[in-house]
């Protein structure tokens, strides 16, 4: 006879990394994207440490450690860049809650749902980077193309496919 | 309590967005957004970050270099001898090039003297390497090898052969970040080359450099040259900003115009920048050096022109002309005054009524009286009636 138990799906799915992996791998995204448009500038585009908070989001499931992240990563992104600090916290904090929450209700282990997380999460922080620098500093100067933010979701989805793929690897086992 | 563990959650990530907010407010009480450096607090913070970030970074660039390096020596060795020709071709090119601007400098040096002009030129500079990059389009910001130990101080101009760069926004002990002339932020006084015109060059979100407080005029034309005023008190007056790369209405700020710059530094691939340290009222003693050389050369070259040749193709006559006796030059005699000779004409081999002297003066002639000569008739009036 089958034993079933009423655990929620968020108890049964959320994964756990360790502790190097947790630490080392958003600061080599942090790293890299700082080092990668020093080789190839069109690679400005890209958002690694976007990939990464939503890898981590939705791999944990909870959205504390999510909110965690995304604010950790998002402070050190802001610390690298002329921006004032708390501008892309703020933002990816939203993002790494949002995606946490979601992926405790669908299934993120599927390629086309990462893919669609992605470029739906990407769009949605550009929609938070314009609020937070037009609205909450009030910086009328500040402007966004969208076509390019839409090129901008599309190649983090691209490259967040593999990236989602390599880093599974690191998950701890059950 | 209930309320809390139920919403855990949302009050986590409510806390956690208003801790940053607050942070934000207490930034945005210095002028962030204006490209200058931060409060004492942030900076520390980007301080150590970058400390941090900085050894990746020099790693990386080491590594990059190394390899490029290698790779450049081999090519090199393959087209030295070519290009030794190329670049001897060029520096006499650059030589006849160079006489003619040292020319227009003097011309602008004597101008400038007349209008008791105070010209900032540059005084002493710090070259640098790019290590790295703030990694995001929406903010583009260098970090170059080089902080306060070597006497970078925050809105120093950086500076290429090619044309500004951008200023010094933050310094570390041992690395500064520069922001570029296209970030959002970022603001220079130019002036364009050719009509004079005055205006700001800011940064915009796609990146690109743009002038937006000008209002249409026809005298503004693509390819025009852009430089720096020196009115922003961060950049010398005259450095080579860009070329004017398309003009069009600013739909968001009628009546301006969106007049788009090229720059002339490629800042995507910039790996070695002159920090300006220092600025001085006087030429720096190599210009000054070469501008006195260049004068004492043209100096020379109008004395040229003004005395006679040697090698003109009529030289004049011993007896000089109509008999004028030139003055002595003889080596060895005492210098005696040119005497320049006055032209006279020739005598008249046919004299006629028209030859000088052969009318009387009016004061010698009587009205009504035949005409003296006799000989010729008056021209019939044509407005006389027959």
């Amino acid at each position: 006879m089958v034993t079933r138990s009423y655990m929620s799906r968020r108890e049964v799915e959320q994964q756990s990394f360790g502790l190097p992996v947790a630490i080392f791998v958003p600061l080599a995204a942090i790293l890299l994207q700082v080092l990668l448009p020093r080789l190839l500038p069109a690679l400005a585009i890209l958002d690694l440490p976007l990939v990464i908070t939503l890898f981590f989001a939705v791999s944990r499931r909870s959205p504390i450690a999510g909110t965690t992240t995304g604010a950790t990563i998002g402070l050190l992104q802001d610390v690298l860049t002329s921006q004032p600090i708390g501008v892309n916290g703020m933002a990816k904090s939203l993002i790494g809650y949002a995606a946490a929450s979601l992926g405790s209700r669908i299934d993120v282990e599927n390629t086309a749902t990462r893919a669609l997380l992605t470029f739906g999460f990407s769009l949605l922080q550009s929609i938070l980077l314009y609020l937070i620098e037009r609205r909450l500093l009030g910086i009328r100067s500040f402007h966004v193309l969208w076509l390019h933010e839409l090129l901008r979701a599309a190649v983090n989805t691209v490259v967040a496919v593999p990236i989602f793929l390599l880093l599974d690897r690191t998950k701890r086992p059950e | 309590m209930d309320f809390v563990t139920r919403f855990k959650n949302a009050l986590f990530l409510i806390a956690v967005l208003l801790a940053q907010a607050i942070a934000l407010a207490m930034q945005v009480r210095t002028p962030v957004d204006s490209g200058q450096p931060d409060g004492r607090s942030v900076r520390l913070i980007r301080m150590w970050a970058t400390s941090a970030v900085t050894p990746f970074e020099l790693s990386a660039h080491a590594i990059g270099s190394g390899i490029s390096h290698g790779w450049s020596d081999y090519i090199d060795l393959r087209h030295v001898r070519q290009q030794n020709k190329d670049l001897q071709q060029q520096l006499t090119r650059m030589r006849i090039e160079q006489a003619a601007i040292a020319e227009d400098a003097l011309e602008g040096r004597r101008l400038q003297t007349l209008l008791a002009f105070k010209e900032r030129y540059v005084g002493s500079t710090v070259a640098a390497q790019v290590i790295g990059s703030s990694g995001s389009d929406q903010s583009h910001v260098l970090t170059i090898d080089k902080g306060w130990r070597d006497g970078l101080r925050p809105d120093m101009a950086v500076i290429t052969q090619d044309g500004i760069v951008g200023k010094i926004r933050d310094v570390d002990p041992t690395t500064a970040h520069v922001l570029e002339i296209d970030d959002q932020t970022s603001g220079a006084g130019v002036i364009l080359a050719s009509t004079r015109i005055r205006a700001i060059l800011r940064g915009t979100a796609a990146g690109r450099a743009q002038i937006g407080n000008l209002t249409a005029d026809s005298r503004i034309k693509p390819g025009e040259q852009v430089l720096t005023s020196g009115g922003d008190q961060v950049y010398p007056r005259g450095l080579p900003v860009g070329t004017i790369e398309s003009i069009a209405p600013d739909p968001d700020h009628q009546p301006y115009t969106a007049i788009v710059v090229h720059p002339a530094v490629n800042l995507d691939r910039v790996e070695e920048v002159l920090v300006i340290t220092g600025t001085q009222s006087n030429l720096p003693p190599d210009a000054q050096q070469d501008l006195t050389a260049a004068e004492a050369q043209h100096a020379a070259d109008l004395s040229a022109e003004r005395l006679p040749g040697i090698h003109d193709d009529e030289p004049p006559s011993p007896a000089g002309v109509n008999g004028a006796t030139p003055a002595s030059t003889a080596p060895g005699s005492p210098t005696v005054p040119t005497v320049i000779p006055v032209p006279h004409p020739q005598p008249t081999v046919h004299p006629d009524r028209y030859t000088t002297g052969s009318t009387p003066p009016a004061s010698a002639l009587t009205p009504g009286a035949p005409n003296p000569q006799g000989s010729e008739q008056p021209a019939p009036n044509p407005d006389k009636p027959k």
